[in-house]
């Protein structure tokens, strides 16, 4: 359950521009607030607040460099928002193998009607 | 070239595509016909659909209701907005869980590919907020599908 509450975190994180913005630059690499904050028109608590966003959803990680505080990606996070999206699509391509079987046999059934 | 193709758009869409040997015909009869539907619309293996209610005209409501056999099930119901044979549905649904979710509004469209039938589903949720909540959500009885192909391994 816990997991899921995660990913409910996690997809909300990645629902807003600013964040999915921030997560780009920083698969670039490890960046300061002040860095992260540069290239939008928005102030450094709203830019810290969307990082605490993104750090509660298990999506960044914080490290401690005497007086900065630089954000990186948490890699296991990302993976596993990867992991979840694979298997939603298995869950969907299952449906669909179905479907394709369903089809397969009402092709048939019409042949047998026309003969 | 059944590849299914999952993606998000913008803030409030999901888009899914997937190609189908059959003409658009026998596909958009395979997602209207209820006898149909309770074939291949179950999600992860050992769920089945025993209620399939669908009125597959403009205005028409839907309800389908799903069950692992072991107490679990939830169901959804929907309205059909509009009904294009064979090319187009647009359709209004809701998950209970029990409490209902959001609307999703759905547009499929089923477009002639070679001798077999592209289909784009595309999804709109009323806000971000929703669609990262239904994505969750699809995970969580996606990721039972992977449980019981665990269990197949062991």
């Amino acid at each position: 359950m816990e997991i899921a509450l995660n990913l409910d975190a996690a997809f909300t994180a990645l629902a807003d521009p600013t964040r999915r913005a921030i997560l780009a630059r920083l698969a670039k690499g490890e960046a300061n607030v002040n860095q992260l904050a540069a290239p939008f028109d928005i102030t450094q608590p709203a830019i810290s607040q969307h990082l605490k966003v993104l750090e509660d959803a298990g999506l960044i990680i914080c490290r401690v460099d005497g007086t900065k505080r630089p954000r990186r990606l948490a890699k296991a996070g990302i993976e596993a928002m990867d992991q979840w999206l694979a298997i939603l699509r298995k869950a969907l391509e299952k449906n669909y193998d179905r479907l394709d079987h369903v089809l397969a046999a009402m092709e048939r059934q019409e042949k047998g009607k026309t003969r | 070239m059944s590849k299914l193709t999952l993606k998000t758009e913008g803030d409030t869409h999901v888009v899914v595509t997937r190609r189908f040997a059959a003409p658009p015909e026998a596909v958009y009869r395979a997602h209207t016909d209820p006898k149909l539907i309770q074939k291949w619309l179950l999600g992860p293996e050992g769920w089945t659909m025993p209620v399939c209610i669908n009125e597959a005209r403009v205005g028409g409501k839907f309800r389908y209701e799903w069950t692992n056999g072991k107490g679990g099930g939830f169901h959804i119901t929907g309205e059909y907005v509009e009904l294009q044979p064979y090319s187009r549905i647009v359709h209004i649904e809701r998950m209970h869980l029990p409490d209902p979710t959001p609307d999703n509004h759905i547009e499929t469209r089923f477009d002639v590919d070679g001798t077999g039938t592209l289909m784009t589903m595309r999804m709109t949720l009323p806000d971000a907020k929703t669609r990262a909540t239904m994505l969750a959500t699809g995970m969580e009885h996606g990721m039972e599908a992977s449980y019981v192909r665990l269990e197949g391994m062991l």
